[in-house]
């Protein structure tokens, strides 16, 4: 075992100690395929929870979004999203010649399988803000990867914003049925049934 | 049974231990049985949580002897993990705000690691205080410091709740351990042992006569099946079972008795409590079934033993004169 996988291990130990990161599969399998997953956006921790709660041998396979000028401004942190996660590096600040979704297609072509968070930041409310637009670009390129919605309960009692010591608070992770998009379905239409699928799965865990 | 009581330590831990598992194991096979037997769907569901409970046991009996075998300071070590857990669940049910955020992180990393540390030195008379005095001033404290004054008295009482039942309640298991008892030196885990196996056995008991007597509940908003009969048998089960194995214990057979009753007594009133609890929060089941945060229910299986463990720990010390 090498010293990133070993970490990993460690890591997802300790997130389940933390918060149980129990996994609900409602509508899909936890299934070893290409899968964008999408979901709710409340705290840092929101990545390692889904992640966690993923099977072992999916995670591997299964990427975050990380912003690059954060995420590699030191070593430790270069090294955590590179060789544990192996994140997809992406440029907040956006260049006249590039396509901010370039290294999400790059990936999506590459057969990994995606984690992202529509809402763009992370909300306070117990609500999600409108979803950003990237969804639905990625959806129209790779019409035959499933999207699937989850809904990430409780975590920001875990981690409030600002507060860097994560309390001991059992959270889950509710995974819903595929979308798709549907033949000639309007941007705005397709970001609002995203958005209400995973809002749906609020009420599925109870 | 006398003669039992001038075997060496290791016989008796032995002999206790072969009693313990012979009887899940009959326990198991007869359930086994009767579970190819067609039912009806009333039950099937009891029947299932039968079986829950069953395995529970099964767990707590192992994770018994293994604590056993590797020694004092694992079995502290095992009692503070399930503390530990204990808390998490009973922190997730309660709806604790941002400005707690803090008092938490004090009650998980500071509180609990350090009950359990007074424990395993045996720091005894600071263990029964450093909760109840010390701590009960240090959370409000963090707690306002926290800056939100919104609902800040029934926040800070259930963080100390929390920190009572699940750390302080449950520390007085392994702190059985460190008592030092007149002619019972080295055998405090069994008493621990006496102390875990008396209140199941209540449980289970005023669970069975719950079923068959059908009697009126006290309480039905709290719970539907607590009445004082079903309380009072569960209690006497407990009790005789104490009884006879009082050749394990530093007391007398009446006195074995009495403690035994005062344990399983206590323990199935704070399960009667723990379901007042699990109503406000609004949880309808917890045995075992995920529910709304996927909390396990472990926090029902240990309530018992959380409000029991004190109430026995300080009646054996003052039936002592320690």
């Amino acid at each position: 075992m090498t010293l990133p996988e070993a970490a990993g291990l460690a890591l997802a130990a300790l997130a389940r100690l933390i918060t149980g990161a129990q996994g609900h599969w409602y509508g899909s399998p936890p299934k070893a395929e290409q899968r964008i997953y999408f979901a709710n956006h409340q705290s840092h921790f929101d990545w390692v929870l889904i992640w966690a709660a993923l099977p072992r041998d999916l995670r591997a396979a299964t990427r975050p979004i990380a912003a690059r000028d954060y995420w590699t401004s030191s070593k430790l942190k270069h090294w955590i999203t590179r060789e544990i996660f192996n994140a997809v590096y992406v440029s907040r600040t956006r260049t006249d010649d590039e396509d901010p979704l370039e290294p999400l297609m790059e990936a999506l072509r590459h057969g990994d399988s995606l984690v992202i968070f529509p809402e763009g930041t992370r909300g306070n409310k117990s609500v999600p803000a409108p979803f950003k637009t990237g969804l639905f670009h990625l959806a129209e390129a790779f019409p035959e990867v499933p999207l699937i919605p989850a809904w990430i309960d409780n975590v920001q009692r875990v981690m409030p914003k600002g507060e860097v010591v994560p309390v001991p608070i059992l959270c889950s992770v509710t995974f819903g049925a595929p979308l798709a998009l549907q033949g000639g379905e309007d941007k705005r239409a397709f970001l609002e049934r995203a958005r209400n699928a995973v809002m749906a799965l609020r009420s599925v865990q109870a | 049974m006398g003669a039992l009581r001038n075997l060496t330590v290791s016989q008796q831990i032995g002999l206790l231990f072969v009693a313990l598992f012979g009887v899940l194991v009959i326990v198991t096979a007869i359930a086994f049985g009767r579970s190819l037997q067609d039912r009806s769907d009333a039950q099937l569901a009891a029947h299932e949580r039968f079986r829950r409970d069953l395995r529970a046991i099964w767990i707590g009996a192992v994770l018994f002897w293994v604590a056993w075998i590797a020694g004092g300071i694992v079995s502290t070590l095992l009692f503070g993990t399930v503390s530990f857990l204990a808390l998490r669940e009973f922190v997730t049910l309660t709806h604790t705000v941002r400005g707690d955020h803090r008092s938490l992180l004090l009650a998980f990393f500071a509180v609990l690691p350090l009950q359990y540390v007074i424990v395993a030195t045996e720091h005894f008379d600071i263990f029964s205080v450093f909760i109840p005095v010390y701590v009960f001033l240090a959370i409000p404290v963090v707690g306002a410091l926290g800056n939100d004054p919104k609902r800040f008295l029934e926040r800070t009482a259930k963080i100390q709740w929390g920190i009572m039942v699940c750390v302080y309640g449950m520390s007085h298991a392994p702190a059985l351990l460190l008592l030092d008892l007149p002619d019972y030196r080295d055998r405090g885990a069994f008493l621990v042992l006496y102390l875990v196996v008396v209140v199941a056995v209540a449980q289970i008991a005023q669970e069975a006569a719950v079923r068959r007597l059908r009697h009126r509940p006290v309480a039905r908003a709290i719970s539907r099946s607590f009445s004082w009969r079903a309380w009072a048998l569960g209690m006497l089960a407990g009790g005789i079972v104490g009884a006879a194995l009082y050749w394990a214990t530093p007391f007398k057979p009446i006195p074995a008795l009495v403690a035994a009753l005062i344990a399983g007594g206590s323990g199935t009133l704070g399960e009667f409590v723990m379901s007042g609890i699990k109503r406000d929060a609004g949880v309808r089941s917890w045995g075992g079934k995920a529910s709304v945060t996927g909390a396990v229910g472990l926090l029902d299986r240990v309530a018992p033993l959380c409000f029991s463990a004190p109430v026995f720990f300080h009646s054996v010390r003052w039936y002592f004169g320690l």
